[in-house]
């Protein structure tokens, strides 16, 4: 441990400062303080501050000619809720959707990766990551050829008259799967899954296959050893995966943009139109994102007390 | 796995005994579709889920070599090399590839370093600033991206003003949102290295120094490496908090998500298609030399 302080280049602490401490000790805890500092500054200054400047951002009035003022004007707030409430509630429930369906493909694939993967393990993971490294918009523009009028999924969809009972409920538009709803949720799906996938496959390869013999040793079927034996040990991976789904899809508004329609818009383009406006937008648009941020930080913090892992933040 | 069947918790599935119990899984396989299909469900879905998670990619490759009819690369016409023979031959599709890769080499470096430093200081020493320091690097992975671009565009915007936006405050914003991926992924394999090693080294009578070079170093080194190529890739693919902070500089997603609105044309599947092909030979690469390095052991 003493290694690690002098082997970095950084020069050792004075001993002088600590009296009472044997100097050891002072520079073990001087050192960690000195290798955080960057980043730590860097984080604050780039993460910590801009939100201040944000909410102070929300509350100031004027244009981009005359210049902004900070007024205290809160009706930002009322006037960005009372204009895009229905952006906002589409925003959650895509991101809610979306995260309902991760968990639904993504456990299935984790637990086969982590219990009958074997030697295969790693290229399997790799196969779930490997996409992420080519550009995502390039992936979600190769959705509209996937779901294109013409397509195998349309015409499969149709001839089982799964689009007529879709489009009846509001998640497709007439025959067509691109420009909807449906559209939006499967890209954002498409584009998330790997962050569920990631954490569920790393509590659930922890799990000692062997407590599945012994579910089964004890009389136990095979979902009822899931439900009692699997479930609750991978719990962690559960929460951590939606949480990672969840937040990102929350703000996500490429999907919409690319495989939306006009009314499919979510309050990440609000936001950003809210910018793009020359006059007055501004203001508003650090509303809504303050809105945002305070909706999404309460819902998280709701979500990881009733799943009773706060040890996770 | 001898392991496994010689422990009192194996059960029947594992142990050497030929009469196997007909109440475990194992002994119902093999009954007619109806158990074949309950049998295989897991691995059904799962090649199943692959395919949705493969599709787009292999739909890109092969609508890198279409003659699309009009402007827009979505339906398959015929086939022709063309794009991959110019692949910059539409605008300057290769100029925003290349101001992607700079500001890509540029944050990965700076993310790495510090985040290097960050991860080494969190995973080997404890300190009271501990926890508190903890939640804020966890934070940047946990805000919609969104937020981070809006807000870093506030700060600019009434600081520097937007005129004076482009490459380094798109540089600071990706490093930003690399720091903690970085930090994560290097304390991940600081955390699974055995300490006995660097203790070994000191009572060899390694300098601190030569113990850090020769053992801790080589040891923590595919996690670094790991670290910069993710932070790599993020800042190469990341468009919302470009788009917040560029200014006038057009990256490549900001290139593709303007093309949408005009015409989308082959040479960007062409792109897209060669970034696929590098990392899939880097990746297959890394498994090969990690196999035969284990083999060797």
């Amino acid at each position: 441990m003493s290694a690690q302080t002098a082997n970095l280049g950084v020069p050792p602490a004075p001993a002088a400062a600590a009296e009472s401490e044997p100097p050891r000790r002072r520079r073990r805890n001087h050192l960690p303080y000195l290798l955080l500092a960057p980043t730590l500054l860097w984080l604050v200054v780039f993460f910590v501050v801009p939100i201040f400047t944000s909410v102070s951002a929300s509350v100031q009035e004027g244009s981009l000619d005359q210049g902004y003022a900070l007024t205290w004007r809160w009706a930002n707030f009322a006037d960005g809720w009372n204009q895009y409430n229905g952006q906002f509630g589409r925003s959650l429930l895509f991101a809610f959707l979306c995260t309902v369906f991760c968990l639904l493909m993504g456990y299935p694939l984790a637990y086969f990766i982590a219990f009958k993967g074997g030697r295969w393990k790693t290229l399997l993971m790799a196969l779930v990551i490997v996409p992420s490294f080519t550009s995502f918009l390039i992936r979600t523009i190769a959705w509209k050829t996937i779901l294109s009028d013409n397509g195998v999924i349309v015409h499969a969809l149709s001839s089982l008259h799964i689009l007529g009972f879709t489009s009846a409920i509001g998640f497709t538009v007439g025959n067509h799967v691109l420009a909807s709803p449906a559209a939006v949720v499967c890209g954002m799906v498409y584009n998330f899954l790997p962050f569920t996938v990631l954490p569920l496959y790393t509590s659930l390869e922890k799990i000692d296959p062997r407590l599945h013999e012994a579910g089964a040793d004890l009389y136990c079927s095979p979902l009822a050893t899931w439900r009692r034996v699997t479930l609750p040990l991978s719990m962690p991976g559960v929460v951590g995966g939606t949480l990672l789904t969840f937040i990102p899809a929350v703000g996500d508004y490429v999907n919409a943009q690319l495989l939306g329609n006009p009314n499919t818009i979510v309050i990440g383009q609000s936001i950003e139109h809210e910018f793009l406006q020359d006059s007055t937008g501004y203001p508003i648009a650090s509303a809504l994102s303050v809105i945002l941020m305070a909706a999404t930080l309460a819902i998280v913090l709701v979500y990881v007390k009733k799943a009773g892992t706060e040890d996770l933040l | 796995m001898s392991a496994a069947s010689s422990s009192p918790l194996s059960g029947p599935r594992t142990a050497a005994a030929p009469a196997a119990e007909p109440r475990t899984a194992a002994g119902r396989r093999g009954r007619g579709p109806v158990e074949w299909i309950r049998a295989h469900v897991l691995a059904t879905t799962s090649v199943l889920v692959f395919v949705f998670l493969l599709a787009p990619n292999v739909v890109m490759f092969v609508m890198s070599f279409n003659a699309p009819i009009g402007r827009y690369n979505y339906i398959w016409h015929q086939f022709s090399a063309d794009a991959w023979r110019h692949p910059c031959a539409v605008g300057d599709i290769c100029q925003h590839m290349g101001l992607s890769l700079e500001i890509g080499v540029v944050a990965m470096i700076g993310s790495t370093v510090l985040g290097t430093m960050a991860a080494f200081a969190m995973s080997r020493h404890r300190f009271r600033a501990r926890p508190m320091v903890n939640t804020l690097l966890f934070l940047p992975m946990a805000a919609p991206e969104i937020i981070m671009g809006a807000t870093l565009l506030t700060l600019f915007f009434t600081t520097i003003g937007s005129g004076s936006m482009g490459f380094w405050t798109i540089v600071i914003g990706h490093i930003m949102f690399c720091l903690s991926y970085v930090v994560v992924t290097v304390k991940s394999r600081l955390a699974g290295m055995d300490p006995t090693l660097e203790n070994a080294a000191q009572d060899l009578y390694a300098t601190p120094l030569q113990t850090f070079m020769k053992v801790t170093l080589p040891l923590v080194a595919p996690g670094i490496m790991a670290a910069a190529l993710l932070s790599f890739a993020l800042s190469v693919d990341d468009y919302i908090v470009t788009k917040y902070t560029a200014g006038d500089q057009i990256t490549f997603p900001l290139y593709v998500y303007g093309a949408v609105q005009r015409s989308v044309p082959t040479q960007i599947d062409v792109i897209g298609s060669m970034m696929m092909l590098v990392t899939m030979t880097g990746i297959m690469a890394m498994l090969v030399v990690s196999r035969v390095r284990a083999r060797r052991r």
